[in-house]
């Protein structure tokens, strides 16, 4: 029998794919259904953002970090006004680090309901997706209740955050942790354990220690491979090293075990969110330096010094002293880094947003490689990726 | 988080194994800053990454940062980490427009894209870099727009030609002129800054500003 020239198929993926979570457009190669080659396009949600912060002053730019990451906007703001503290050299009160921990740790909720359920419909499993919705909106009436806006807060600022707690809000955040646990056993009761969502993930994308560093992966990425690296333990900000918590590490390095970590992190952000609640100290939740931070609207009401200095921060904005850092946290995806140069003056100079989604797309070829094509979308799942911070 | 100290004996450390390459090292927020030649790139990262003092085994980030007034114009910083000492580096290298920089994309498979990236943005070339392709910008795309010379509104729009049936492309028309303000304030003085004038301080005296 004569030999029959076989030609890999291209294959195009989105970007108007629901699977592709956001636009995400994938040229893969195919050896029939195992994929052989698999180039991700991006920047079809390319909107200049770090161009746009350059013609901002800080308090201006900050509201485009919650635009980044659309489904942990509080995690994205403690990047950014951790770096311009740290160049600033303003201090948080006590109060206003435990308001934020409190908040990351609401985002971080937020994010692994938003990424698990996902996850799980991209591999065929609808309820979860529908029970986390519900509980996510739930969260975000936290988030409203702060800050007026469910999603795109806006309420971290450069020496604490925006605004105290209203009255009553601490009791409710409790009461809801103390039921969410309930929630998350129940979605365990529809996945852990579930024959097709194991046949769709056990053993998927598999990656080592030393390939997860090579590629600079973090977060969940990294510790599915075994590796103990949270920055909030490591280098921790905003106080984390008073709470007591534990980081879930996988042992295969696999999809499933990318999710295993992932509701694991869910319950002991619920410690942390109740050891905070326990510990919340009294006291202001800003800075009381009035060259950074803004007077209270009822001060400014009432005295000429506090609304002119109301309508400087409002106009001219602060100044940075010339200077650069790199400020790295743990958001829910990942390291989340702000690279800022300030040149002494209103706007920062260069604004540089290491987002946790770009790395690990950029290793999806390396992960795909040699799968089937259906593997493809519980890879692109377990990678969490939101295109708003991968685009920029 | 390694304290000043070790953080300046870490950049004595380096500076004294890569004399020729270290240009200068420097400690600052906590931060250790390593300012490297930029064609021994490759040797320095490779260094970082296997000398046992150092295991700046994973890049976190590249970037490029554009200071037009200099005559090589870019920055290009990596940003390094190192899971074995807790510790944190940023290497930085100037380039321009025409001669490249040696890609380290053999070193770690993470510089692919970021590399990528700071082409689009800025146009700094990477010499040996296996798929130089644009990243961010749209199909065809021409100049860099991260580049302080780049104007914030660009200069092509797009939108949908509903006689030609397709996507067009037009020259950017503004309605209103672009509008810049500027809020520096030529009163707060010197006083507030130890290092000398700030941007904005000029107008105080009615000169042109620099």
């Amino acid at each position: 029998m004569a030999e029959v020239d076989i030609k890999n198929m291209t294959l195009n993926f989105g970007p108007q794919h629901p699977a592709a979570h956001g636009v995400l457009r994938l040229v893969m190669e195919l050896d029939g259904e195992v994929i052989e080659r698999c180039d991700p396009h991006i920047g079809l949600l390319h909107r200049g953002t770090e161009k746009l912060i350059e013609y901002k002053t800080y308090q201006q730019a900050l509201p485009y970090f919650d635009r980044l990451d659309y489904v942990s906007p509080m995690a994205m703001e403690h990047a950014y006004v951790l770096a311009i503290e740290k160049l600033l050299g303003v201090a948080v009160p006590a109060r206003g680090q435990a308001v934020r921990v409190l908040f990351s740790e609401i985002t971080r909720l937020l994010n692994h309901l938003l990424n698990i359920t996902s996850h799980a419909m991209d591999v065929g499993a609808i309820t979860p997706a529908l029970w986390g919705y519900e509980e996510r909106e739930r969260l975000m009436e936290f988030y409203e209740g702060v800050s007026g806006a469910r999603i795109h807060a806006n309420y971290f600022r450069v020496g604490g955050v925006h605004q105290d707690l209203p009255a009553g809000m601490a009791e409710d955040i409790g009461n809801y942790i103390d039921g969410f646990h309930n929630y998350v056993d129940d979605m365990e009761t529809l996945l852990t354990e579930n024959r097709i969502f194991k046949q769709r993930n056990v053993d998927i994308s598999v990656i080592g220690p030393d390939e997860a560093m090579d590629w600079g992966f973090s977060g969940v990425m990294l510790r599915c491979t075994g590796l103990p690296w949270d920055l909030r333990k490591a280098q921790p900000y905003d106080g984390y090293e008073k709470y007591d918590f534990d980081i879930p590490v996988g042992k295969n390095g696999d999809c499933y075990d990318r999710y295993l970590c992932r509701v694991e992190e869910m319950r002991q952000s619920c410690r942390i969110i109740k050891q905070v609640l326990a510990t919340m100290p009294d006291g202001p939740v800003s800075s009381a330096d009035r060259k950074v931070v803004a007077p209270p609207r009822a001060e400014m009401k009432q005295s000429m010094e506090a609304l002119i200095q109301h309508f400087k921060l409002y106009t001219e904005g602060f100044k940075v002293p010339a200077g650069e850092t790199y400020t790295a946290i743990e958001a829910p995806k990942g390291e989340f880094g702000v690279y800022l140069v300030a040149d002494g003056s209103n706007m920062p100079y260069r604004c540089k947003i290491r987002s946790p989604g770009y790395v690990h797309l950029a290793a999806l070829d390396h992960l795909c490689k040699g799968h089937l094509l259906a593997d493809s979308v519980a890879v692109i799942g377990s990678l969490d990726i939101v295109f708003g911070e991968i685009d920029r | 988080m390694a304290d000043d100290g070790v953080l300046q004996e870490l950049g004595q450390h380096i500076g004294a194994v890569l004399a020729d390459q270290v240009i200068a090292t420097a400690v600052a927020h906590g931060e250790l800053m390593v300012k490297v030649r930029g064609e021994h790139i490759v040797k320095v990262v490779t260094f970082l990454r296997d000398d046992p003092l150092c295991l700046f085994k994973v890049l976190v980030d590249i970037c490029g940062a554009d200071f037009p007034e200099r005559p090589k114009r870019f920055d290009v910083v990596y940003n390094l980490l190192s899971m074995v000492h807790n510790q944190r580096v940023r290497i930085k290298i100037e380039a321009d427009e025409q001669t490249p920089v040696p890609s380290i994309t053999g070193i770690h498979n993470s510089a692919n894209w970021f590399e990528r990236e700071a082409w689009d943005m800025y146009g700094i070339m990477f010499a040996d870099h296996p798929d130089l392709r644009r990243l961010l910008t749209d199909y065809g795309f021409e100049g860099h727009p991260l580049r302080k010379d780049f104007p914030l509104t660009g200069f092509v729009e797009v939108r949908y030609d509903e006689e030609r049936k397709r996507v067009v492309y037009d020259p950017v028309d503004l309605p209103q002129e672009f509008r810049t303000f500027d809020f520096l304030s030529p009163w707060e003085g010197a006083a507030a800054v130890p290092q000398g004038l700030l941007p904005g301080d000029e107008k105080a005296e009615g000169q042109e500003p620099g």
